[in-house]
């Protein structure tokens, strides 16, 4: 029987390892039965937990629950598994779990990477992985030896006999350490120990991205692949009348001309063809509603909107006194635009439909969301769609979809095909389909006392929900949602009266989080009405935060840091400005300050340098720390110069040559100093994207004395 | 219809439509799937490739325009014994998602082919036709650098 059982296990072992052999047999892996194999402890490895696997040959497999869209979390979790196993990190591969409770993200409790938690929500586990195994790996070697366990030490997944010199790898104790029992505690290593963590370390997969050998969504090869590409309608919220299919249909390659909810899908071989077919299908739709709207009518509408009160999301104090006793009361509006995320892999999903289970490989934020909402679609259990995460082009929010959008149109074309199905959303499709960082106004008043200080705080906010039903969701029938308040609750500044108000607006322009979300645009008005409230008080604008901050000496620190980085207060060349601006919100427990620096010539100006201060408590990696710190800042410039536009009711924006984003040629010199506060470990994803653009508004002001309150930026 | 390609020294027949841009002949029938797609209007250099030792986005090229001619793809340079670029690509730990990297690769390498010692201006110049997302502009511009050097140091 254990012969037998023996045999079957290796043939599993073989199937799995050759992926799209198996997927031709035309069944699916069953993930929950592979995490139980692993679990089990197969022959020639050693898996004492859902998240390590030591395998003969001495390499190490580490299964996560987190997407790598770019930020790095591939090394930061690797280094953490690495330090308490003592294992060497070269020889670490990091994969994309099945979708299971063993990943899960505790804090969207689901398999979701987004919010900068990875790190953070991952420290504790791994840490307590890794020393798990190394304490079997340790007993597996002292019974070997028959020696005690106290006279061996690790380095680099070797163990070593300190008396006799002997040395094994941990590879070649992968059978033995899965007869030891799991310990029932770990000590961790004390942190003054560490050789990893905290230490300067590049990326792990880097070889593979520079040499075009990594596998993302977009690359997916399987036998009998065909190809998808969709006709969107042309504006949000229309509806078929008639598809006249006569051309498209017979075109070479062509294999099924489908509708679907979202549009009219081509099935083709290969996904040019399927393009070409795609173009000549010819829909009469009905436009609705939203073919009336252009930006300038929408620019009205959201500012007569912010006429009338609206519902009270938080207030303190009494700031209507403080308003009739103000010296002076600043009052105005900030405009921020629609804004893509643009990611630089155009977004795709391969669905092969087996008529009882499904396989679905994508480059995903969101496994658990698209796993449910794709069984949906396909009509089967949850645990019958498996979710195959593949390398992400980029991620930024928009890969994970609330509605799983992407994925179930994926499933909805696969859904009783005979092949598997690689749909792909061209740049246009991409830039014109949605989902986009809603469009916000602020009204924001302030009044002054005679010192010129903040005495009040009213800002009403009006723009579209995006997490209704997310994961943040504020519930269905809430008048605002937490993304057009971010930053805003719990207010940052020391003010005695505050008042804030939020009104929602719906549209059938679909809207999604946007990289750092609700701080993307609320920032800007903070940041900028404490600029122009310091000016109004003729303050320097450092000196007049670090008053607003007296009460927070780690925003102090902060701001003291950024300062001295950017030598503020020099004179600076006619045409040449220096502008802050903080970010300091608990959604990623994480603060940072910038300071740019702009020059203004010829009526256009250029952000040329930037400095940027980051505490996020324990750098886990401090050069993945200021990659990303480097990565929001080029990111967030997209706030600065692009936008997303209607012209009756059509996207204007369709590809790169009108849809601003940030260039070499416009990419700033970028100088990060990471401060370890000791504070609780915060995220480092979003944080250093909201102050950006404030940062260089701020900056241009300084420069010309021209105020920029209407987004995208216009000298 | 059937063209012949000669494509990282291999000369290779493929069968596609005359009007199929490059790319996707490269990606999709040939499976050298490490030259991306990121726009299909030249307006990104995901796509680039070399054409006779030149820089071009294969995105926008019709297949039949390039058939006999010399085309190297990301894997092609990979497989080249002087990779200083890979290196210093690897020592200024440049990537991110890597989506972009191999047509900022693509492009940094016929820059220096035809400028071995590169102004940051002529930098700035000749990549800013390659988009990235993730912001890695800084560390391309010290590893274009730095693989200069290489360059230099190993030619005196
Ligand atoms: S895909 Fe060719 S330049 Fe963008
Ligand atoms: S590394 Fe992600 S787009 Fe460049």
């Amino acid at each position: 029987m254990s012969a037998a059982r023996g045999v079957s296990r290796r043939n599993f072992l073989r199937n799995t390892a050759s992926g799209g052999g198996l997927l031709l047999l035309g069944f699916c892996f069953n993930t929950k039965a592979m995490a139980r194999n692993r679990r089990a402890g197969e022959p020639h490895s050693f898996t004492p937990n859902a998240y390590i696997k030591i395998l003969s040959d001495n390499s190490i497999e580490l299964m996560i629950g987190c997407s790598d869209m770019g930020q790095n979390v591939v090394t930061g979790l690797a280094m953490i598994v690495a330090e308490e196993l003592d294992a060497d990190l070269d020889r670490i591969s990091v994969k994309v779990g099945p979708v299971d409770p063993e990943y899960f993200n505790p804090y969207a409790r689901s398999m979701l990477t987004g919010g900068s938690t990875s790190t953070y929500a991952n420290y504790d586990r791994l840490r307590n992985a890794g020393a798990t195994a190394r304490i079997m790996l340790i007993a597996a070697a002292a019974r070997h030896w028959d020696i005690e366990p106290s006279r061996i030490r690790t380095e680099k997944s070797i163990i070593i006999d300190a008396v006799s010199g002997n040395k094994l790898r941990y590879g070649d104790l992968s059978k033995l350490a899965s007869s030891i029992p799991l310990p029932d505690t770990v000590k961790l290593k004390p942190e003054s120990r560490f050789r990893l963590v905290g230490k300067e370390v590049g990326r792990i997969d880097s070889e593979e991205k520079i040499t075009g050998r990594a596998r993302y969504g977009i690359d997916v090869q399987l036998p009998g692949l065909c190809y998808a590409c969709v006709l969107h309608p042309p504006v949000f919220g229309a509806s078929i009348v008639s598809i006249d299919d006569a051309v498209a249909a017979r075109m070479p390659g062509v294999r099924k001309v489908k509708q679907i909810d979202s549009g009219v899908a081509v099935i083709a071989d290969s996904f040019w063809r399927a393009k070409k077919a795609r173009d000549a299908l010819k829909v009469v739709w009905d436009e609705g509603a939203w073919a009336g709207t252009s930006s300038a009518t929408l620019d009205q509408q959201y500012r007569e909107l912010l006429k009338d009160s609206a519902a009270l999301v938080k207030s303190n104090g009494d700031s209507k006194q403080a308003f009739m006793q103000a010296s002076q009361v600043l009052d105005e509006t900030y405009e921020l635009p629609f804004l893509a995320h643009a990611c630089m892999e155009p977004l795709n999903c391969t669905v092969h439909d087996h008529g009882d289970c499904a396989d679905i490989f994508v480059g995903t934020q969101s496994q658990s969301g698209d796993q449910k909402y794709a069984a949906e679609v396909l009509g089967y259990a949850p645990d019958k769609v498996n979710i195959h995460t593949q390398v992400l082009g980029g991620g930024f929010g928009r890969r994970a979809s609330k509605t799983a959008d992407f994925v179930t149109e994926a499933a909805l074309i696969a859904r009783g095909e005979p092949w598997p199905i690689k749909m792909v959303w061209t740049r246009e499709d991409d830039m014109t389909s949605g989902f986009y960082r809603p469009k916000y106004t602020h009204r924001v008043r302030v009044a002054l006392n005679k010192k010129g200080e903040i005495d009040a705080w009213e800002h009403r906010v009006v723009g579209q929900r995006v997490s209704i039903g997310g994961f943040v969701d504020s519930g269905k029938s809430a008048a605002f949602d937490s993304a057009q308040v971010e930053g805003l609750v719990p207010f940052p500044y020391d003010v005695a009266g505050l008042r804030v108000e939020a009104r929602p607006l719906v549209s059938p322009v679909p809207t999604l989080w946007w990289r750092s979300v609700g701080h993307s645009h609320t920032t800007f008005a903070m940041e900028s009405m404490v600029d122009e409230a310091a000016y109004a008080a003729n303050a320097d604008p450092v000196n007049y935060r670090r008053k607003l901050y007296r009460k927070n000496p780690r925003m102090l620190k902060l701001l003291n840091t950024v300062a001295e980085m950017s030598d503020w207060g020099e004179e600076l060349p006619e045409g040449q400005g220096l502008g802050v601006a903080v970010h300091d919100a608990y959604s990623f427990k994480a603060v940072c300050a910038h300071v740019a620096k702009v020059r203004v010539e010829n009526g256009r100006f250029r952000v040329e340098k930037v400095w940027c201060a980051i505490d996020c408590g324990f750098a886990v990696n401090p050069n993945g720390v200021r990659a990303q710190m480097e990565g929001c800042v080029i990111f967030g410039l997209n706030g600065l110069t692009g936008q997303i536009t209607f012209d009756k009711g059509r996207v204007v924006e369709t590809n790169f040559h009108n849809y601003q984003v940030c260039r070499m040629s416009d990419a700033p010199q970028i100088e990060v100093v990471i401060i370890n506060s000791g504070a609780e470990m915060g995220g480092i994803g979003e944080p250093g994207l909201p102050p950006i653009v404030p940062a260089v508004t701020n900056a241009i002001y300084a420069a010309t004395g021209k105020r920029i309150r209407t987004l995208p930026a216009r000298l | 219809m059937s063209i012949s390609l000669k494509i990282n020294g291999r000369i290779q027949l493929v069968d596609a439509d005359a009007d199929t841009p490059l790319l996707w002949v490269i990606r999709d029938t040939l499976k050298l799937v490490g030259t991306k797609f990121g726009c299909g209007m030249a307006q990104c250099g995901a796509c680039t490739v070399h054409l006779d030792g030149a820089a071009i986005r294969s995105c926008m090229i019709p297949v039949a325009a390039v058939a006999g001619k010399d085309i190297t793809t990301i894997e092609g340079l990979s497989e080249r014994e002087e990779n200083s670029l890979q290196r210093a690509w690897i020592e200024e730990d440049v990537v991110q998602c890597g989506y972009c990297q191999s047509g900022q690769i693509m492009s940094a390498a016929a820059l220096l082919a035809e400028n071995p010692n590169p102004s940051d201006e002529a930098i700035d110049n000749a990549m800013s036709g390659n988009i990235c997302r993730c912001g890695t502009y800084p560390r391309i511009r010290k590893a274009i650098r730095r693989a200069a050097a290489y360059a230099e140091d190993a030619s005196l």
